[in-house]
């Protein structure tokens, strides 16, 4: 197997957790009750240990001496291969809702599948990260019925928010030639055998919260080809600054 | 099934109470809001789990609770003063009983 594909594939990985984890841990301190803040920072944190596991083996796999700290703070937006979705702005509480359910329901799929990765590694990192990631979609797809079964306004924020988000879940399932290469050697699931169930997961909970799913889009983002909306940037600024301005700066 | 808060309208209060491992009973460790009980669990494993305190979690409204009347003290509880007789202190209790 060439080691850049399988490089390329747990970078991926890792920094949609990473880039998810960050935005999670923007609404420290100003989610709308004191619970809901102790659950996004317990989800935050879900994501950053997902990310830690991650970005070491890629570091390992890269071996050129970059450890998970170099990964996570010294690339700058084009390095990160991320989902575009991870890295959409946290808008209100019901946009964060959407796009923590998109992602929770692809995570739910992905992990559950690389199980039985031929890398071992990567294995055990889902069987860890799973456990965390069905709790993640009991959170996220609990609240998205709420809203949406909610009032008048939550339902149209909410509904407003998945037609926003939605063209980002194209990619969510838009295999490339790293990810069908991984799939030959059943490193990788083969993403078109995961997409119905997470599709039939979805419209069922979007029928429960009585939001309407939008149409399909092709709107392919490349977000994991490191082509991303400039929202990563200004995210990186804010997350980076500290390792930039104090390189090698300790806690 | 509790209607849900309003809007305007604060999350009702919830008491928790967390199994610290199996075989031992639930014990009270505080309270939270919750818009109902589903969100109240899943608070309460955010808020008082984080550190492995739990393996089981009951939650109930505080409303749904009887207390009894602090001005009643004396006489529900005084009366059991002078009977010492009802400690189980006259009994040596072996090395290997924990948690009694």
């Amino acid at each position: 197997m060439s080691a850049p594909d399988l490089l390329r594939y747990v970078l991926r990985l890792g920094d949609t957790s990473l880039i998810l984890g960050q935005r999670l841990g923007e609404w420290v301190g100003h989610a709308p009750a004191l619970e809901e803040d102790l659950g996004l920072g317990n989800l935050a944190l879900d994501f950053i240990g997902q990310a830690r596991l991650l970005l070491s083996y890629a570091g390992e796999l890269e071996g050129r001496g970059r450890d998970e700290d170099a990964l996570a703070f010294l690339r700058d937006a084009p390095e990160f291969s991320n989902l575009t979705l991870a890295e959409q702005p946290n808008g209100d509480f019901g946009r964060t809702i959407v796009r923590q359910w998109l992602i929770d329901a692809w995570q739910l799929e992905v992990y559950e599948a690389l199980q039985a990765s031929t890398d071992t590694r990567l294995a055990a990192i889902a069987a860890k990260a799973l456990k965390e990631t069905r709790y993640h979609y009991r959170f996220s797809c609990g609240w998205l019925v709420r809203l949406g079964d909610g009032t008048q306004e939550s339902h149209g924020r909410v509904q407003e928010s998945i037609d926003a988000l939605w063209p980002f879940t194209h990619e969510l399932f838009a295999a490339d030639e790293v990810e069908d290469r991984l799939a030959a050697l059943g490193v990788a699931p083969r993403l078109d055998l995961l997409e119905p169930r997470w599709s039939a997961r979805v419209s069922a909970a979007l029928h429960e919260a009585t939001l309407t799913r939008p149409s399909k889009v092709h709107f392919p983002w490349h977000g994991k080809r490191g082509v991303h909306t400039e929202h990563l940037g200004h995210m990186l600024g804010e997350m980076q600054h500290l390792q930039r301005t104090y390189p090698g700066a300790q806690w | 099934m509790n209607s849900p808060a309003s809007p305007d309208q604060d999350w009702p209060l919830f008491e928790v109470f967390i199994r610290s491992r199996a075989g031992l009973e639930h014990k009270h460790v505080g309270s939270l809001h919750a818009a109902d009980a589903r969100m109240a669990v899943e608070h309460a494993r955010d808020v008082y789990t984080r550190r492995q305190e739990g393996v089981s979690i009951w939650v109930v409204r505080s409303s749904d609770i009887t207390a009894s009347d602090p001005a009643e003290a004396d006489a529900l509880f005084e009366p059991a003063r002078d009977k010492v007789y009802r400690h189980p202190t006259f009994y040596a209790i072996p090395d290997e009983v924990k948690n009694l």
